[in-house]
């Protein structure tokens, strides 16, 4: 077992760390925070999917005589459809938000609690910034 | 088929009254009746079968991996409740006519009423048990549109949501009840379930299905506990109480024990709960009947007692005794609907159905009276009517029944029932119709047209017939359907009028005697009555139900309070959870895979990644900071995706992060600029230990996948990317070859995305939103560097360039099957090119110019690649199978053309129209909230 820094450690932790500030900011009320979490979130998966393939460095996956070999393509086939819908994604929960914010004044992911029967140590307050 | 057919017509026929009420109320009529009497004819042409004992059937395969087929059968007693439901139907539909009102909507009355003629038919004819359940569904259905016809009084509503309620529970059961039959018995068809009675009893399901099945039956033909929904009912318009509760639905629940009788009867737990809850069901229903004032509330609830009678008599578990059920059946039937009808008539013509305001209506309609006067002597059980004869069947039976040891409970009880029921029909019949005439009634009566009295008079007649001579008139049809619902020989029986001194016959003979006593006594028998507390099953109903709403209502608040965030929470959680309990339940450790070597560029991103991902925790209130942090994240994957031999992922990266950072930096000039604090601290601590198991969990997970070596299924693709594909790029040849049905499905995801952006913004120029946006432009908030026009160098710099980014996107495109590049990345890089021209030039400039609109592009380029897809179909190929072929050029040289390159042309224009749709959409709305500028017009 090879616990050492290695660029698979590298990725992993950069991995773990994009997931816990994407965790950590979709927790969040406001739907700016909750898209920069599904961002991060998504940054995290794709890099996951990708690292299935494992690591290889200069082995891009273009045929040519000359290549040592080949690093796995699947995973980066699957990897390069999800980077452009989660653009597609990201464009229409901005969007989302944006319209609801500009219907009700309010960026609060909550949907319409009045103030009075929110959480008891009163998060909520409801106005619009 | 003619089966079949049988059941299918009163369905389609139900199209009939409503299309044909406009040719007034007469034709509206003659078709339902022609569509009953069709089914009726069809049904009768097969009694010559039948009565020779053959079984005709019908089947057609519905979903026979559930055991579900659209089989039917006729026998005996199919053939004889199917006959019941056509021909009282018929005579209900006449009758009918003059009863409804010139503003009932009588069209639609006639189609719900043969919906119900049609599922009662399919319940009594169906060879399959699911079948007969969905039949049975649907009547509990048309019968909650019949009982609430009129929907405009309150009674109407809350007795059709009621018999819904008690009915549509009890069908759920029945419909477990069924499946768990179906699995004992090994099979759905009730003419092979009926053969495996012996199995079926000895199975150790054998209780809970019966007791979910009768549960079913039990509410259906409101047996106690559950008769409290009849009456209620009975705000119907009185042809459907007369149909529905007396002739057919409340009898769906005896016909299905008749219908399972062989197969479930005959076991202690039948005898001890069928016989009982029929007794008890006939005493009980039979008081409250008795002190009924409302004429159909009587009558409703003397057909809950003789539901009572019938059931018990099948809980007996004898063949004789089914005999007598089967008699009774016939006979209720006959006098109970002319009876109701009758009830209609006096409610009718007099305008009231209170018992109490009636009185000497022989003088006033002679032909009623004396038709409600020979019906109830039949209900009573008096000699010489066919009511008589199946009492005394019954009492019969009743009187050598020993129930739990006991030999005096059933005959005691038995002849306390038709004491009662003696009873009430007397009063039925001396307080209306005889006695001292009253003139006070809201209507001035007199007998009502030949249409309304003539179905009563024609049921009048069996009553009478079979009553003289039971054998001739009856004796084939009980025959034949006792034979049936016993499922093999008759003990030798006699229908006749006298069976010498039995003491069936001095239970009789008490039973009348203490019947008009029980009348002679009324009064201080009700007054015995009020001094006992009784429920009123409505309040409870309600009672009930509103207790169920107020918890479900609770319970919701609890779960869903609305708070997206806590939901959010609960499943991380829950993710989390699931997560830990595989990775500890398996081996987790890293492997043993080489891994490689760590540079310092790497070690540079690394940290850049980890200082970038810290800093946004603490600082993401400030939202244009956390968008800047978050595209230096996006650059670092970027460049880990071309450290790790990923170029096509990395030129896809950085260009998506170019277009989502102007997409956001957009959204952000129109949202607040900062988040507020709001957190508490226990909020957040919450939210980052949440946040550091999910990290930490995905980083070992990860971890524990690359440091261990796997077989992967990728050398196909690499193998043949280049002689299949014709590309060297194999992620390109996967993306619109290998993999292009999934790669067109995403680019269709990708233009409903555009669209739905395109949809949510621009109907935000109006209404709330627009007043917003106008707020925003001349409130606090507006940006005073919004003023500023567009700056002039970033405008001429992006026009020269446009050209020159477009060309590089063409390469890009026209070489990513054989290099990194293709549609998605080329896409991109165009349409950032024209989305500078939005951002340099303002909207308005960049609109105009536009040749090729956005939503054109998104079409096109699906409709492109789809249709790359299906020219391979013209070669006899899959969709989407790529072909290519060298072709020579003048000046080019040899050109590798395949036609996955117009498919990736598709991909490329699908991009760039989703792109400039959203951002453009977004831009538009934007311009909005801009304040006008010096030239006092909007940019």
């Amino acid at each position: 077992m090879n616990m050492t820094m290695s660029m698979e450690m590298l990725l992993a932790t950069g991995i773990g760390a994009m997931t816990a500030v994407g965790v950590y900011l979709i927790l969040h009320r406001r739907t700016f925070p909750v898209i920069m979490g599904l961002t991060f979130l998504s940054y995290a998966v794709n890099v996951f999917l990708f690292a299935m393939g494992r690591l290889a460095i200069d082995l891009p996956p273009i045929v040519s005589k000359t290549a040592a070999g080949y690093t796995d393509p699947l995973p980066q086939a699957l990897v390069l459809t999800a980077i452009v819908i989660t653009f597609g994604m990201t464009a229409l929960i901005v969007v989302l938000s944006l319209r609801a914010y500009l219907e009700t004044g309010s960026d609060d992911v909550g949907l319409g609690v009045p103030p009075d029967s929110a959480d008891p140590d009163g998060r909520r307050d409801g106005a619009a910034p | 088929m003619k089966i079949a057919l049988i059941v299918l017509i009163p369905f389609l026929g139900a199209l009939l009254p409503l299309l044909l009420i406009r040719a007034g109320r007469n034709v509206c009529t003659i078709a339902a009746a022609s569509v009953t009497g069709l089914a009726l004819v069809i049904l009768l042409t097969t009694v010559p079968e039948v009565y020779s004992g053959t079984v005709p059937r019908f089947s057609a395969e519905w979903l026979p991996a559930l055991g579900l087929s659209a089989s039917f059968f006729i026998d005996g007693l199919g053939l004889f409740f199917a006959a019941l439901i056509l021909g009282i139907g018929f005579l209900i539909i006449i009758y009918t006519r003059f009863y409804l009102d010139r503003s009932d909507p009588m069209g639609r009355f006639f189609a719900y009423l043969l919906l119900f003629q049609g599922s009662m038919v399919g319940i009594v004819l169906s060879d399959n048990i699911l079948l007969l359940t969905v039949f049975w569904e649907l009547t509990s259905l048309s019968s909650f549109l019949l009982i609430g016809f009129w929907y405009h009084l309150p009674e109407s509503r809350a007795g059709a949501r009621m018999a819904l309620v008690v009915t549509g529970g009890g069908g759920l059961a029945l419909m477990g009840g069924m499946l768990l039959l179906g699995n004992i018995a090994g099979s759905f068809e009730l003419s092979e379930i009926l053969t495996r009675g012996e199995a079926i009893k000895a199975s150790p399901l054998y209780l809970p299905m019966l007791l979910l099945i009768l549960l079913g039956a039990f509410s259906k033909s409101a047996q106690f506990p559950f008769h409290f929904w009849l009456p209620h009912a009975m705000a119907a318009p009185t042809p459907v109480s007369a149909y529905l509760h007396s002739a057919t639905m409340v009898k769906a629940g005896v016909f299905l024990m008749a219908r399972l009788w062989p197969a479930l009867a005959g076991t202690p737990e039948w005898f001890l709960i069928v016989s009982l809850t029929g007794l008890v069901t006939m005493v009980i229903a039979a008081w409250i009947a008795l002190f009924k004032d409302d004429l159909k509330a009587l009558l409703a609830f003397s057909t809950v007692s003789h539901l009572g009678f019938m059931t018990m008599l099948l809980g007996l578990g004898t063949r004789s005794a089914v005999i007598a059920a089967v008699f009774h059946i016939l006979n209720h039937a006959t006098f109970k609907a002319a009876l109701f009808m009758s009830a209609g008539i006096v409610d009718h013509e007099t305008g009231t159905r209170d018992i109490r305001k009636l009185g000497g209506l022989r003088h006033a309609m002679p032909i009623t009276a004396i038709l409600a006067v020979l019906a109830c002597a039949s209900m009573a059980g008096v000699p010489l009517f066919n009511g008589f004869l199946s009492k005394e069947m019954m009492l019969e039976e009743a009187s050598h029944t020993v129930y739990a040891g006991q030999a005096w409970l059933f005959p005691l009880l038995a002849t306390v029932g038709a004491l009662l029921s003696a009873a009430y029909s007397a009063r039925l019949a001396f307080h209306v119709f005889f006695g001292t005439a009253r003139h006070d009634t809201p209507k001035h009566p007199h007998d009502p047209p030949f249409g309304m009295w003539l179905p009563v008079a024609v049921l009048i007649v069996p009553v009478i017939a079979i009553g003289l001579a039971p054998a001739f008139f009856a004796g084939a049809i009980v025959e034949r359907t006792a034979l049936a619902a016993a499922g093999g020989a008759l003990p030798p029986y006699y229908l006749a009028l006298w069976h010498g001194l039995t003491p069936a016959l001095a239970m009789s003979v008490t039973a009348l005697g203490g019947g008009l006593l029980a009348l002679w006594l009324y009064l201080p028998l009700n007054g015995l009555r009020l001094a006992v507390p009784r429920p009123d099953a409505m309040t409870l109903f309600q009672a009930v139900i509103t207790a169920l709403v107020v918890a479900s209502r609770r319970i919701i608040d609890t779960i869903d309070n609305r708070d997206l965030t806590r939901y959010l929470g609960v499943i991380m959680v829950a993710i989390c959870v699931f997560g830990l309990a595989g990775f500890f339940g398996a081996t987790h450790a890293p492997g043993d895979r080489a891994t490689l070597a760590v540079t310092l560029p790497a070690l540079i991103g690394w940290a850049v990644l980890l200082a970038a991902c810290g800093l946004i925790v603490l600082r993401h209130q400030d939202r244009l900071f956390a968008l800047i942090v978050t595209s230096v994240v996006g650059l670092v994957v970027s460049l880990a995706f071309l450290q790790f031999s990923a170029p096509d992922l990395a030129l896809t990266q950085i260009s998506v992060e170019v277009v989502t950072t102007i997409l956001l930096l957009l959204a952000i000039n129109l949202l607040p600029r900062t988040t507020p604090d709001e957190m508490p601290r226990r909020g957040k601590l919450t939210a980052g230990a949440i946040a550091l198991i999910a990290g930490g969990g995905t980083a070992a997970l990860a971890y524990a996948v690359m440091t261990r070596g796997f077989d992967t299924i990728s050398t196909y693709h690499i193998e043949n990317s280049k002689p299949g594909g014709g590309g060297t790029n194999v992620v390109n040849v996967i993306l619109v070859d290998f993999r292009g049905y999934d790669t067109f499905g995403e680019i269709i995801v990708l233009a409903i995305a555009a669209l739905t952006i395109y949809a949510l913004l621009d109907s935000a120029l109006r209404g709330a939103a627009a007043r917003r946006l106008d707020a925003i432009r001349n409130g606090p908030q507006a940006n005073p560097q919004a003023h500023d026009p567009h700056p002039l160098l970033l405008t001429v710099v992006t026009r020269a360039l446009l050209p020159i980014s477009v060309v590089a996107g063409i390469y890009i495109l026209l070489r990513g099957h054989n290099m990194p590049g293709g549609g998605f990345i080329a896409g991109l890089i165009v349409a950032i090119a024209f989305l500078m021209q939005y951002m340099a030039s303002g909207y308005a400039w960049a609109h105009q110019r536009a040749r090729l609109d956005a939503h054109t592009m998104i079409g096109g380029g699906v409709a492109l690649a789809g249709v790359t897809g299906l020219v391979s179909l013209l070669f006899n190929r899959p969709f989407l199978t790529s072909s290519f072929g060298y072709f020579h050029f003048p000046l080019f040289g040899e050109v590798e053309l395949a036609s996955a390159m117009a498919f990736d042309i598709g991909v490329f224009f699908t991009v760039v129209g989703t792109c400039l749709l959203s951002l453009a959409t977004l831009s538009r709305v934007e311009d909005r909230a801009e304040p006008p500028d010096d030239h006092g017009r909007r940019a």
